[in-house]
């Protein structure tokens, strides 16, 4: 998804022109956007606290910014910057974090990104966008570059399926009609649910939404999900995020809210590093339970 | 202000108050802009503001009163003369270095002037502006520093000593001014455009005698005692 967003920045950029922060990151892979850019493209150096701040204070002095880390360094550890300069003034700065969840893999903890929305979410004003497929990317660009408040532009890596029809991009979409339980599944990893659902007949098929952005309350819940809900009743909420300040949470108070009625409801989620041990992003998921094998599991063990 | 509002933070105001007052009457153009980064200092700023006509005797009168403006440390939106809300230590450096890029990358006119405090300069995100700041050659902003030597719980020299600061601002490779914060004449001479860090030496409490150099006058609140001595001698003064 990083060149999908390179790629939109940079022909965006002479229509739109704005500043583009990284905190020394994005090697082989934004440097067309260097070009496109020239002197607006700034290498704000290993120094993220000071990166945050003085976005915010270019975007205070009328220049649209955005600024770019790999996802921890750019919501963590500058965070009291995005809350008071940033979200206290209701500055429209983008935050792109690239390896949404356990993207980044061995790599480490420290890269992971399992607790970044729902942290962005506790500040005023912001909002999180989580692309689910390199075609999200683009239109998501042009939403947040005309998008008058914080947000946080949460990136992993594109996993469709061969041959999977998309629709248009939308806040909700649903990806697969069945009659068995609700599934609605935050960013990248519904690619490779949608993939192991293949074969499975309409009766025993869930159905597959998913969800690009947040709070939910930012966007009316579409009348077919609701219909779904009232008919489906089982639902399972899927997401690489930890459970507090999750989508998850959010939904489930949004269903208690509306009264509606439901059989079942299940969160598949983040839960850390319980094994303490380390590798590939399909390894942590895995471990927390949400690679395809394990959420097909869940939706049969839902359905039953 | 503070007494009738029962507050403390009046050394840290009565510090920086001279390099204040001098910046917005005798320094700054009408498009500079100015950013308070040792935000406890607000009331000082207020009264500052009021003094040019940009905060009214009501507006000084809510401060630090329920559903006022006037909030203890510089608020968000909404108030002439403050362009960004200040109160955690380490954040108005990076702010104004970033409104200064952004006003010389459009072509606007004008100065950012931002007053630290120097305990502050114990938040590491000062020295990454530094950093930024001194690499981006921003020639349209100034940094102050009011060196009063007390912070929250001791002498900056007991907590984390930032001595030599001035040397230590040079060795990034800016050029610091020395001067004396309460010399109008100093002042004059020192706080221009062109410069680029000016540390102040100043007086915790200044103009108050019991107050002087006096590190508990950081947080402590004017009881009625203090406040007739403080204001005879002001008035005396």
């Amino acid at each position: 998804m990083r060149n999908a967003a390179c790629d939109s920045l940079a022909r965006l950029y002479p229509r739109q022109p704005f500043l583009f922060f990284t905190g020394d990151l994005g090697f082989r892979a934004l440097e067309p956007l260097r070009e496109v850019m020239g002197e607006r493209f700034i290498n704000a150096g290993v120094a993220e606290q000071n990166m945050i701040s003085v976005a915010a204070g270019a975007s205070l002095a009328g220049l649209d910014s955005w600024v770019y880390s790999i996802a921890p360094f750019c919501y963590a550890r500058p965070f009291e910057q995005i809350r008071n300069d940033v979200c206290l003034h209701d500055v429209a700065l983008k935050l792109i974090g690239n390896g949404g969840g356990y993207a980044y893999g061995v790599m480490g903890a420290s890269h992971h990104a399992i607790e970044d929305y729902g942290a962005l979410l506790t500040l005023q004003h912001m909002h999180a966008f989580v692309p689910a497929f390199d075609e999200d990317v683009d239109p998501l660009v042009r939403k947040l570059a005309g998008f008058p408040h914080p947000a946080y532009l949460r990136l992993g890596r594109c996993e469709k399926p061969d041959g999977l029809e998309l629709p248009p991009y939308a806040p909700w979409r649903r990806l697969v009609s069945g009659e068995g339980v609700l599934v609605i599944v935050v960013g990248p990893l519904v690619g490779g649910l949608v993939a192991a659902l293949r074969g499975i007949g309409p009766e025993e098929r869930p159905e597959v939404w998913v969800l690009s952005e947040l709070p939910i309350e930012s966007n009316a819940m579409p009348a077919p999900l609701l219909a779904s809900l009232q008919r489906l009743r089982r639902v399972l909420v899927v997401e690489e995020h930890v459970a507090h300040g999750s989508a998850g949470a959010m939904l489930s108070r949004a269903f208690l809210s509306r009264g509606l009625a439901l059989e079942a409801f299940e969160h598949a989620c983040a839960r850390g590093y319980e094994s303490g041990t380390y590798g590939s992003q399909g390894f942590h998921r895995a471990e927390n339970g949400l690679d395809a094998q394990s959420l097909m599991g869940r939706i049969r063990g839902l359905r039953a | 202000m503070h007494y009738e509002s029962g507050v403390g933070h009046i050394g840290g105001n009565l510090s920086a108050l001279d390099a204040l007052l001098h910046l917005h009457h005798r320094a700054m153009g009408t498009e500079d802009l100015f950013i308070l980064s040792k935000g406890h200092a607000a009331g000082a700023l207020y009264v500052t503001l009021w003094s040019r006509g940009l905060l009214s005797e009501e507006d000084l009168g809510e401060f630090h009163g329920e559903g006022t403006r006037m909030s203890g440390h510089p608020p968000p939106r909404g108030l002439a003369g403050i362009p960004v809300a200040t109160g955690s230590l380490g954040h108005g450096l990076s702010v104004a270095a970033g409104m200064a890029l952004g006003r010389r990358i459009q072509g606007q006119k004008g100065h950012v002037w931002c007053l630290m405090s120097d305990g502050e300069w114990q938040e590491g995100s000062c020295w990454e502006a530094l950093i930024f700041a001194r690499h981006r050659g921003l020639e349209n902003f100034t940094v102050l520093v009011d060196l009063n030597g007390l912070q929250g719980f001791g002498s900056t020299a007991e907590v984390a000593s930032m001595e030599d600061l001035a040397g230590r601002i040079r060795g990034f490779g800016l050029e610091v001014l020395e001067i004396d914060g309460h010399d109008p004449e100093a002042l004059d001479r020192a706080v221009r455009p062109e410069a680029e860090v000016i540390l102040l030496k100043t007086v915790k409490g200044n103009g108050v005698s019991f107050m002087e150099n006096r590190m508990e006058w950081h947080y402590l609140a004017l009881d009625e005692e203090h406040y007739a001595r403080a204001r005879e001698e002001v008035e005396s003064a």
